[in-house]
C-alpha cells in the first residue's frame, strides 16, 4: 500500500501504456513523463507567482492582489488571460528573428532542465550517466538567449542589461559548477539519481544528507548564492531592474512574449531550487527514517517549495547589489571559498570515519571565512569617487 | 549512419555556411553556435556524452558569448565595404583551404586503417576519462592549465595597459 502511493504516477503511466502495442510502448512512456512535467512544472510556476506576491507584500505591508478569487489564487489565471489577449508590439529597428527566437529558445532550454530531476523513487525521466553535466549544460544555455533577446531590441537599455545579466552569470556559473563538484566527489558519480540514492541512508534515524555535514552546508550556501544569481533573482537582480534599467532585457517584449520570458525565469527558479534539493537536501528521501512511509514525490515537491520561499523571503528582505559589488563578491569571496570547500572535502575524506574530521573540517572552514571577510572589508578606502568615462 | 545523422550533419554543415555568408556579424556567430550544437549532437550520437555536453557547456555557453561579446567591443556589426562577405583574394585561400582538407583528409584515412578490426563504438565512461585524465595524461592537463592561466594573466594585463596608456 505503502509502495503503491510511492510509485503511484509509475503504475499510471505503465496502466496509460498497456493499452498500446509494445513496440510502441516505451516511446509512448516517454511521451507520457514529459507531458507530466509540462503539467507539473508551469502549474508550480502559478503557484509561484501568487505566493511571490502575496508573500512580499505582505513583507512590504500592504496586501497582495486579493481581487481574482478568494486571496487572490485565481491571479494566474488573469495573468495568463491579459498576456494573451495583449498587442504584440515589436519595434522597427529590431531584428526580427532574432527577436521572435530569444523567447523561444529560453523556455525550450530552461525545460530541458527538468528532464535530469529525479522527482522520486524510480522517477526520473531520462536516467543517465551524466546527467548533472546535461543540467549544466542546458543552463549555461540559457545565457545565449539573454544575449539574443538584448542585442535584437536595439535599445541601449536593452543592451546594456542584457551584458550585465550575461557576466553576471558567466561569473557565476564557476561558484555554481564547483559547489556541485564537490557532491560529485563525494559521491563517486555525476549521475542525480545515484546522488540521490547516496544520501537515502539513515544513522540514529537522521538522514545522511550532505548539508548535514561541514562542506555540504558551506557548499549549499555557495550553491544558494550562485543559483541566486544565476537566475537574475534578488539580491541579485540589477539586469532587470525596475529602477535602474526599465525592465532590462525584456523591455521591448510584450504580451505572450514577455510572458515567456516571465515563465522562464520561474521555471529557472525551480530548476535550480530541484537540483540543490537533489545535490544538498537529499532528493525525494525523507528527513527522518520514522517518515519513509509517505511518498517519496511528496518529499521532493516540499523540499523544492521550501526553497522558493526561501527565494521569495530573500527578494523581499535584502537590497539589490550593485554590479561592481556582485562581480567582486562572485570572483573575490565565492569562488576562493569553493576551491577551499574542495580541499577540505578531501581532508574529510581521507581522514576515515569518527569525530575528528567534523572538528577538522568545521575550523578549516570557519576560520578561513572569517579570515577572508574580514581581509575583504578591511582594505576599502571610502574616499572621494573618481569617474572614467566612456570614450 | 541512420537518419539521424543526416538531419544533424545538415544541420551542422547550413549553420557553418550560415556563419560565414550572413552579411550581420551577430547573425554569423549566432550561426556559429548553432554549429556548435550540432557538433555537440554529433558527438552524442558517437555515445561520448561526457564529450557531447561538455561542448554544449564550453562552446555554447562561453566561448560563444565571448565572440559576441568581442564582436560588440570591437567594431560595429556591418560587413566591409569592398566585395561584401566574398574577399577578392578568393583562389589564394580556397588553395590553402583545399590543402589543409587534403592533410586532414590523409591522416583521418591512415589511421582509420589501423582501427578496422574494432566493429562496435568503445563506450567510455566518465570514470575512465577521469582516470586517464588524473593518471597517464596529467601532464598535458597540467600545461592546458598553465596555458589558461597565461591566457587570463595577459588578457588583464593588456586591457590594464591600455587604460594606462589613455590616462597619461
Amino acid at each position: 500500500m505503502i509502495e503503491k502511493a510511492d510509485q503511484i504516477f509509475i503504475l499510471l503511466r505503465n496502466w496509460l501504456v498497456s493499452f498500446l502495442p509494445p513496440a510502441w510502448q516505451t516511446a509512448a512512456g516517454v511521451v507520457l513523463g514529459v507531458i507530466g512535467i509540462i503539467a507539473v512544472f508551469p502549474g508550480l510556476f502559478a503557484i509561484t507567482t501568487v505566493l511571490e506576491r502575496k508573500g512580499i507584500g505582505r513583507m512590504q505591508n500592504r496586501l497582495g492582489p486579493n481581487r481574482v478569487g478568494p486571496f487572490g489564487i485565481l491571479q494566474p489565471i488573469a495573468d495568463a488571460i491579459k498576456s494573451l489577449t495583449k498587442e504584440d508590439v515589436i519595434p522597427t529597428n529590431a531584428d526580427g528573428v532574432v527577436h521572435f527566437l530569444a523567447p523561444v529558445y529560453l523556455v525550450v532550454v530552461a525545460f530541458m532542465g527538468f528532464a535530469v530531476l529525479p522527482v522520486g523513487r524510480n522517477m526520473v525521466l531520462v536516467d543517465m550517466d551524466a546527467s548533472l553535466l546535461f543540467y549544466f549544460a542546458m543552463g549555461a544555455s540559457t545565457e545565449v538567449s539573454i544575449f539574443m533577446a538584448g542585442w535584437s531590441s536595439r535599445n541601449k537599455y536593452s543592451l546594456l542589461g542584457a551584458m550585465r545579466a550575461v557576466a553576471q552569470m558567466i561569473s557565476y556559473e564557476v561558484p555554481l559548477l564547483l559547489s556541485s563538484v564537490v557532491i560529485v566527489m563525494m559521491t563517486g558519480s555525476l549521475s542525480l539519481v545515484k546522488i540521490v540514492e547516496a544520501q537515502n541512508q539513515y544513522t540514529w534515524g537522521l538522514p545522511h544528507w550532505y548539508i548535514f555535514t561541514p562542506w555540504g552546508f558551506a557548499g549549499f550556501i555557495m550553491y544558494a548564492i550562485a543559483g541566486t544569481a544565476e537566475t537574475n533573482r534578488s539580491p541579485f537582480d540589477l539586469p532587470e531592474g525596475e529602477s535602474e534599467l526599465v525592465a532590462g532585457y525584456f523591455t521591448e517584449y510584450s504580451g505572450f512574449k514577455f510572458a515567456l520570458f516571465f515563465l522562464a525565469e520561474y521555471l529557472g527558479m525551480l530548476s535550480i531550487s530541484g537540483l540543490g534539493t537533489t545535490l544538498f537536501l537529499g532528493g525525494w528521501s525523507a528527513p527522518l527514517a520514522a517518515l519513509t512511509w509517505v511518498p517519496s514525490w511528496f518529499w521532493f515537491f516540499s523540499k523544492v517549495m521550501l526553497s522558493i520561499v526561501v527565494f521569495i523571503w530573500i527578494r523581499g528582505t535584502l537590497p539589490r547589489l550593485r554590479q561592481d559589488q556582485l562581480m567582486n563578491f562572485a570572483w573575490k569571496f565565492v569562488i576562493p571559498m569553493t576551491l577551499l570547500n574542495l580541499f577540505v572535502a578531501a581532508i574529510w575524506r581521507f581522514m576515515g570515519e569518527g569525530w575528528l574530521r567534523w572538528i577538522v573540517s568545521s575550523s578549516i572552514l570557519i576560520v578561513v571565512y572569517i579570515a577572508v571577510a574580514r581581509a575583504g572589508m578591511r582594505r576599502k578606502h571610502f574616499g572621494p569617487r573618481s569617474y572614467r568615462y566612456a570614450d | 549512419m541512420g537518419i539521424a545523422f543526416w538531419i544533424v550533419a545538415a544541420l551542422t554543415i547550413a549553420g557553418s555556411l550560415a556563419a560565414v555568408l550572413f552579411r550581420n556579424l551577430v547573425h554569423c556567430a549566432l550561426a556559429l553556435t548553432v554549429a556548435f550544437a550540432g557538433l555537440a549532437l554529433l558527438f552524442l550520437q558517437l555515445d561520448a556524452q561526457f564529450a557531447g555536453f561538455v561542448q554544449i557547456l564550453v562552446y555554447v555557453g562561453a566561448v560563444a558569448i565571448l565572440v559576441v561579446f568581442a564582436i560588440l567591443l570591437t567594431r560595429s556589426s556591418e560587413t566591409p565595404k569592398d566585395g561584401g562577405v566574398f574577399s577578392t583574394t578568393w583562389l589564394a585561400g580556397l588553395v590553402i583551404a583545399a590543402a589543409i582538407f587534403a592533410v586532414l583528409g590523409w591522416a583521418l584515412l591512415q589511421s582509420l586503417a589501423g582501427l578496422a578490426q574494432q566493429s562496435a563504438t568503445p563506450s567510455v565512461t566518465v570514470q575512465q576519462i577521469g582516470n586517464a585524465l588524473m593518471g597517464r595524461y596529467v601532464l598535458p592537463l597540467e600545461i592546458v592549465a598553465s596555458l589558461l592561466t597565461a591566457a587570463l594573466i595577459g588578457a588583464v594585463i593588456v586591457a590594464l595597459h591600455e587604460k594606462k596608456q589613455e590616462a597619461e
